[in-house]
């Protein structure tokens, strides 16, 4: 069973990239430009020393952002509020470590904390409305991000929280002083933030947390059954709504990286459209941290190195159109095994059945 | 005793129902807003509210949203969510701008329609065929949408005359002033009398320059209210977003309503982009849906799935959309005219001794005025969230009242529980 599973978790995946990618090549034969060429010129692009270091930064982001969605997923639940609860921690987290004087470590400690109260904060509107009110969680989430990014929007005017560097057109907040930044790595003429670390530990308790401890069985039981976990005495509303704050102090790290190594304040630079990408790797990595890891650099792999296709005359949002297609390869896929494994299930017990009614005879 | 109460209690609120419900009465009360706001209009100043120029902006800031809103309303009667609605308008101000600037804009509605059935078809084949989340196939729809649309325009516009996000301008359609009612109108809002000539005023600013787009995308709200609850196709839609099961235990096709539905979704979506390309303006730009297809999804709820609420949401929505573009200080006015009806509407239910409402509705009133008297201005960032907001609370506080499809954003197989 454990190795079919395995087996399933890797051959889906694959499937979906090798069906994704058979699409593209159709899109980049019609455009009439040579896809193998364009791939391997992507390839050595992406994997170019300068590049990767961005990459692997990219990649922190887009693996908190994962492993956010995959906690909700394990409820069953689809947060697609990523986005705001990421602006929320990145946000309130700038705003405070720049306000504040502390000694070094304790200070990136507080920015880091006060990002995930902030997230954790933002989801748990949308977490109270779906277990008191029954607001089904993707549209309350939906409207949150468009109220976050609005909120932060007018916090950021230059009379309350932010200001408007000279040359610059976008407004930000303060920056954090030197002692609430995290070093970095010099590596390949570029500088990897450490935050790095940050996020495989949030990896690793994430596992633990999940197959280890008490609460991980009931999160994971309220999600396969909710009435059944119920039943057996799990307080079941009561985790829903932890698991949406977990997963929303999860998202609210998914900026500080950036925030803490390099840009040291907020602004409206920041990036949007955190919360798909994130249930999109949650998807394709199955839920698995190592699996979310491997999802979360193919996805910052594809968009650094697509600019190389704008000098042969491709449009890079090509890539957009590629993701897209990945995510739905993969869920498809699932869905096709999930219905084999039926089958098979539902055959399996009919050979049961079969060979008890000859013994009875 | 206890009884007794409880008697009254449910009488007064099936005296107030039935208050609401009268044709003739909501005229009344339509009248007697009206007459709030032209009174807050000639306190505060802001003669913006009923300005022609306001309601004829309304018009055009909320027929995306009502399209949007229409086309979420046929997916989640047939029981699917749709939130690749955003992707799909995606689709229509693409298409229609460019086949409008290749054959004009006729073409370029109609290649919209067609592409957006195609999109919505799309969508359909994988929730209702294959049977993937609904949630996913919509954002993975909004996300390939979005890519393709910018893919496409860099390839196609640049050597045509546009840019990399921006298509080169297309020829709009005819718009026509309906002669007689717009004059008579036009010279009555002239005269200046109160609350005659701001009513005229708001008349006046939709019978002209309408365009032949903005005529035949309204009538879709009769043509869908007629679909949805007196023909059979209707009922069968209704059906299978209900309780498909027992559909198709009926014999009800229960896939091919949903595939018809869906597409027919895509559609309406995607001639809400039309739209915003062909008449709202001339070209298609990228980022133009801003978010109007999620804002559609919202007037569903607001509207609780009946195509005359959708109408209701667009229209408010497409309002205070219109109110931020052109007078952000209206909508103080406008918080004023809030407050004054939340005070009359205490006072009605105190009349009617039901105490909770009367009290909330009091409470509701006095901030409202108390911002007004307050707060100088309300930032546009708030105002443009608005409706986002407005669903929210309504999800929160009325949710009770509402009444969605059972079985919207379920799976269904079939010949499974």
């Amino acid at each position: 069973m454990t190795k079919s599973r395995l087996f399933w978790g890797v051959v889906a995946p694959t499937a979906a990239i090798l069906n994704s990618l058979f699409f593209v090549y159709i899109i980049l034969k019609i455009r009439g430009v040579d896809p193998i060429e364009m791939f391997k010129l992507m390839i050595s692009y992406g994997f170019d020393p300068r590049n990767l270091v961005s990459e692997i930064n990219q990649t922190v982001a887009y693996y908190m952002a994962g492993v956010a969605a995959a906690i909700g997923f394990k409820m069953l639940l689809f947060n697609i509020g990523i986005d705001g609860q990421y602006r929320m921690g990145a946000f309130f987290g700038a705003v405070v470590g720049a306000a504040v004087n502390l000694p070094p470590v304790l200070h990136v400690m507080l920015i880091i904390l006060v990002a995930m109260l902030a997230g954790g904060a933002w989801a748990a509107i949308a977490g109270y409305l779906k277990v008191k009110r029954g607001v089904n969680e993707v549209i309350s989430n939906i409207m949150l991000n468009f109220i976050a990014a609005a909120i932060i929007a007018f916090l950021l005017s230059p009379n309350l929280l932010g200001s408007l560097p000279e040359g610059s057109q976008n407004l930000q907040t303060n920056p954090i002083p030197k002692s609430g930044r995290m070093p970095t790595i010099k590596a390949f003429e570029g500088e990897i933030y450490t935050f790095l670390f940050i996020a495989i530990l949030v990896g690793v308790s994430y596992w633990i947390m999940l197959n280890k401890t008490i609460f991980g069985f009931n999160l994971r039981a309220t999600g396969l059954s909710f009435r059944a976990a119920r039943a057996s005495g799990v307080n079941a509303p009561g985790m829903i709504f932890i698991t949406t704050v977990l997963s929303g102090a999860i998202a609210g790290l998914v900026g500080i990286g950036t925030l803490l190594s390099d840009t040291h304040s907020y602004s409206m630079a920041f990036p949007s459209g955190y919360a798909f990408t994130g249930l999109a790797l949650a998807l394709l990595g199955r839920n698995h941290p190592v699996g979310i890891f491997f999802a979360a650099f193919l996805w910052s792999f594809l968009e650094r190195s697509a600019p190389v296709l704008e000098f042969e005359g491709v449009p890079p949002e090509i890539v957009i159109v590629m993701q897209g297609t990945i995510v739905l390869s993969i869920v498809i896929a699932y869905e096709v095994v999930a219905r084999i494994n039926l089958r098979q299930q539902q055959r399996a017990v009919g050979t049961v059945n079969a060979e008890n009614v000859k013994e009875t005879k | 005793m206890s009884t007794n109460i409880a008697k009254t209690n449910s009488n007064a609120r099936t005296k107030a129902k039935s208050f609401f419900k009268s044709p003739a009465r909501i005229t009344l009360l339509i009248a007697g807003l009206f007459l709030i706001i032209s009174l807050v209009e000639s306190i505060t100043g802001a003669v913006d509210i009923t300005a022609p120029g306001t309601s004829g902006a309304t018009l055009r800031f909320a027929i995306p949203l009502l399209m949007a809103g229409l086309g979420g309303l046929w997916a989640e009667r047939a029981g699917v969510i749709n939130i690749g609605l955003e992707g799909m308008m995606i689709v229509g101000t693409w298409t229609a701008a460019w086949f409008g600037f290749l054959h004009g804009p006729v073409v370029g509605i109609l290649a919209a329609a067609v592409f957006g059935l195609a999109s919505g078809f799309f969508h359909a084949f994988l929730t209702v065929k294959i049977g993937i989340d609904q949630a996913v196939s919509g954002l993975s729809i909004n996300l390939i949408a979005a890519g393709a649309a910018r893919y496409l325009s860099g390839i196609f516009f640049p050597p045509v005359g546009g840019d990399r996000t921006v298509s080169p301008p297309v020829e709009t359609l005819p718009t026509f002033t309906i002669p007689l009612v717009a004059d008579f109108f036009k010279s009555i809002d002239e005269k200046d009398i109160f609350f005659i000539s701001n009513v005229s005023g708001l008349i006046y600013g939709i019978t002209r320059d309408l365009s032949v787009v903005t005529v035949g995308l309204l009538l879709l709200v009769p043509i869908t209210s007629w679909i949805l609850w007196r023909s059979k196709f209707g009922l069968r839609m209704r059906f299978s977003g209900e309780n498909p099961m027992a559909a198709e235990s009926l014999g009800i096709n229960v896939y091919r309503t949903r595939y018809i539905a869906i597409s027919v979704s895509g559609m309406l979506a995607s001639l809400g982009g039309a739209y915003l390309a062909l008449v709202a303006s001339s070209v298609y730009r990228e980022g133009q849906t801003a978010g109007r297809g999620f804002i559609g999804l919202a007037t569903v709820i607001f509207g609780n799935w009946k195509p005359s609420g959708v109408f209701a949401g667009s229209i408010l929505f497409g309002f205070t959309d219109a109110l931020r573009v052109r007078q952000a200080d209206s909508v103080m006015a406008l918080i004023m005219g809030a407050g004054i009806v939340a005070l009359l509407l205490s006072i009605f239910y105190t009349s009617s001794r039901r105490w909770k409402p009367a009290g909330s509705y009091f409470a509701i009133g006095l901030v409202a005025l108390w911002i007004n008297q307050r707060v100088e201005t309300i930032p546009q960032e708030f105002i443009t969230v608005f409706p986002n907001v407005a669903t929210l609370l309504v999800l929160t506080f009325l949710a009770q009242r509402l009444t969605p499809p059972a079985m919207a954003g379920m799976p269904y197989k079939r010949g499974s529980e």
